[in-house]
């Protein structure tokens, strides 16, 4: 099934192959040291990168199935095609580069590493990711997203690009960042009131957060074959929680 | 207006013995003891007395003692004084009441209705201090069939991992930031010792406990806090909780007051700010969700430990544990109607639920029906208090219990339920550093295991009177119950006969 290549790129053709056995497969690969893993015919197959813990680069050619990178802990893994749900869900560190679209909750409760989608992500992306220290996950989506981006975000950076959007065009978003008490999401574009969580507040950027954006959006940039300069000279917004707790009062005692 | 609430209790003070040391001022938390420096005096603002004994277990000369407040409201079966005064305490402040340990209230306590069987003449007892006897137990899926080598006579069958358990008694999740971290030293020292698990909570575990990894659940829930590799790697169980007996259905809000730089650290969040669990596991809307996030966790720990997942009792708990083990679960832990909390609303830890005994008798039965009994081991938890209860629940279907607020009982704890207010005078659910120093971790492990090595005892007893010696014949023998005063629909969803019968 799998070929040593002279540049040590391992190829796994993952067509017709459980889920169990191709992680088996990987764990195996990846513990001989192996650098590079090349996954054809990818086929809704769960939880791939899931316990590699070490800075191994995967390319996936298909479709990946949920659970991509949950639990990881270092791999980069590169997506051809589209991610399902639960993409890098708490994730401690490593990278997932989606050549498409993924699904719903895509970085739920991360706390490290970076997620690039280049096109848009489904419902509650971002979820209670949260950061400590030089621990901060990134969320960066290329189009848009669906409701409750952000929600419950307790740290990291999430930023929205909306390039699929066409002239008059707008995210269409709502509840976005509802109960977010920690970390900060920048979206580019405009954003009515009544599309965000009561827990959330608008602000104009400041120098540090265009530096932010320009490491960030600059690396999605890169990934993706965007003009990253282009992209940065369109106005954001950055959603910042109002509170840190925004649970305080509701207690008699 | 003044809202005026009753005292609960009148301290008394013997001026006779009363030696003016303050050791009770410095002793309570609750501002109930102060010095009066103009009358050379020490006094007290009984008003402040939640009942926890402190004051009067530290007293040098016995001179303390407190008693109930006979100041009454009119007699009124209705509108009872906790009624009134938490109506008068939302009047005041308009918030929701929050209060810690378990559900106080009169529901029945089934385990007080349900007696055990012994021998008697038609068949020999056996004298445990004489003959071996065994509670070993081992919890995770069991094979449909096993096979044998028949040359070897070697399994052939290969099984799931199993974790074996000398005493069938667990210490249930209470998280660090919840408890203290002498407390979570304790538990693990002791689970160590006394060859059982302990249960780190969700709020991760700190680096210095790693080393009773082999002893340890950690669990996984809906705030993901201190969950990574490391975490995973070094526990022997890894539990996915949904819901928790004192709060189903409900998330949890740990005070930013509370996330001290050790919490901070062991559950990877900033320094003061809340750790806020979401009511829902936002990766778990159904069954085939959690079977996702089960195998995710399996994927992650390479399938050598087994996973766990903890739901509170609630009215369909046989139809949600069918899909619990359906969904991989390899141990299915219900807690119940009385199962304690470091803090929830009142009116949900007073409401919600339903009393384990019932959820358990009617899980069992259900994935027994199922034929499916053999593909998971279930744990209750909730108001286990002694022996003579884990007896029952054994009989009653169950593999092995968690003690929760036995546990700490066992540490000092008086049931005051004052957890919430983190200002508990026995340093056990604080994380304020000046009190948790009073839970000394040598003590603490040693008067767990003693705890645990006393139950075991009484169990050996008990199963030696029945006429059996190991604990795996009572195991799900509902024979050996009767119920004493329980209408036939109790009896019936218990599965036991009544007295006599």
């Amino acid at each position: 099934m799998a070929k040593r290549a002279a540049n040590s790129v391992v190829k796994i053709d993952a067509g017709g192959v459980l889920y169990r056995e191709l992680n088996a497969r990987l764990r195996d690969v990846a513990s001989n040291g192996v650098q590079r893993i090349e996954l054809q015919n990818v086929y809704g197959q769960r939880y791939i990168g899931t316990d590699l813990g070490k800075p191994v680069e995967i390319e996936v050619f298909g479709t990946p199935g949920n659970g991509l990178g949950a639990f990881m802990d270092g791999p980069r893994i590169i997506v051809h095609g589209n991610a399902q749900d639960g993409s890098g869900n708490t994730m401690n560190e490593g990278e997932i580069i989606v050549h498409g679209h993924a699904g719903d909750i895509t970085g739920l409760s991360a706390r490290g590493g970076k997620i690039f989608v280049r096109d848009d992500a489904g419902y509650r992306a971002g979820i209670h990711m949260k950061e400590y220290q030089d621990k901060k996950p990134v969320l960066v989506i290329g189009g848009t997203a669906q409701d409750f981006l952000g929600e419950y975000m307790a740290g990291g950076i999430l930023i929205l690009l909306g390039l699929n959007l066409n002239a008059g065009e707008y995210h269409t978003a709502n509840f976005i960042g509802t109960g977010m008490h920690g970390g900060v999401i920048y979206l580019r574009g405009s954003v009515e009131g009544y599309q965000l969580g009561k827990e959330v507040d608008v602000a104009t950027l400041e120098d540090k957060d265009y530096q932010i954006l320009q490491k960030f959006v600059g690396e999605f940039a890169s990934h993706f074959g965007y003009d990253a300069v282009g992209i940065l000279k369109h106005k954001f917004v950055k959603l910042f929680p109002r509170w840190l707790r925004p649970y305080g009062r509701l207690y008699a005692y | 207006m003044k809202t005026y609430l009753t005292s609960k209790f009148l301290v008394e003070r013997d001026p006779e013995r009363c030696i003016q040391c303050q050791v009770c001022v410095n002793q309570c938390t609750f501002d109930v003891h102060y010095y009066d420096t103009e009358d050379d005096e020490v006094r007290s603002r009984e008003e402040n007395c939640v009942g926890c004994h402190r004051c009067v277990a530290f007293c040098p000369t016995q001179a303390l003692t407190f008693k109930k407040n006979p100041l009454d409201y009119r007699e009124n079966y209705n509108w009872r004084p906790d009624v009134i005064e938490d109506i008068l305490k939302q009047a005041e402040t308009g918030g929701m009441l929050l209060t810690g340990m378990g559900n106080d209230k009169g529901y029945r306590i089934y385990w007080d209705h349900l007696v055990l069987n012994a021998s008697q003449v038609t068949n020999p007892s056996i004298d445990p201090l004489r003959e071996p006897m065994e509670l070993t137990t081992y919890l995770g899926r069991k094979p449909d069939r096993v096979e044998l080598d028949r040359e070897s006579f070697n399994l052939k069958t290969e099984l799931a991992p199993q974790v074996k358990l000398e005493v069938p008694v667990m210490f249930a999740a209470m998280s660090y930031g919840a408890v203290s971290l002498n407390v979570h030293e304790s538990l693990a020292r002791a689970a160590t010792e006394t060859g059982t698990l302990w249960n780190t909570g969700e709020g991760g575990l700190h680096s210095k406990l790693h080393q009773y990894g082999n002893n340890t659940i950690v669990q996984v829930a809906s705030g993901r806090f201190g969950v990574h590799p490391e975490y995973l790697d070094v526990a022997r169980v890894v539990e996915i909780k949904i819901g928790q007996g004192a709060k189903p259905g409900i998330g949890g809000h740990l005070p930013g007051e509370k996330v001290s730089a050790e919490v901070s650290m062991t559950r990877m969040i900033p320094q003061g700010t809340d750790a806020l669990s979401p009511a829902p596991q936002h990766d778990i809307y159904s069954i085939e969700d959690l079977a996702q996030l089960v195998y995710a966790l399996k994927e992650a720990i390479n399938y050598t430990k087994p996973v766990a997942v903890k739901i509170a009792a609630v009215h369909n708990s046989a139809a949600i544990a069918s899909g619990m083990v359906r969904a991989g679960a390899d141990i299915i832990v219900l807690d119940g109607l009385r199962g304690a909390t470091g803090a929830a609303p009142k009116v949900i830890r007073d409401n919600v639920g339903i009393p384990i005994e019932m959820a358990l008798a009617s899980v069992d039965s259900r994935l027994r029906q199922e034929g499916i009994r053999n593909q998971a081991s279930i744990v209750i938890s909730g108001g286990i208090r002694s022996s003579g209860d884990v007896a029952k629940a054994i009989a009653l279907g169950a593999d092995a219990v968690y003690i929760g607020t036995a546990a700490l009982v066992a540490l000092g704890c008086a049931v005051c339920q004052q957890c919430h207010t983190g200002k508990c005078a026995w340093g056990i659910c604080t994380t304020d550093l000046a009190l948790t120093k009073r839970v000394n971790p040598d003590i603490g492990a040693r008067r767990l295991a003693n705890l645990l090595r006393g139950w075991s005892l009484e169990l050996k007893d008990i199963l030696g009177g029945m006429g059996i010696n190991a604990l795996e014949s009572l195991r799900g023998n509902r024979l050996h119950l009767r119920g004493v005063g329980l209408t036939d629909t109790e009896l019936e969803i218990l599965g036991v006969r009544m007295a006599g019968n």
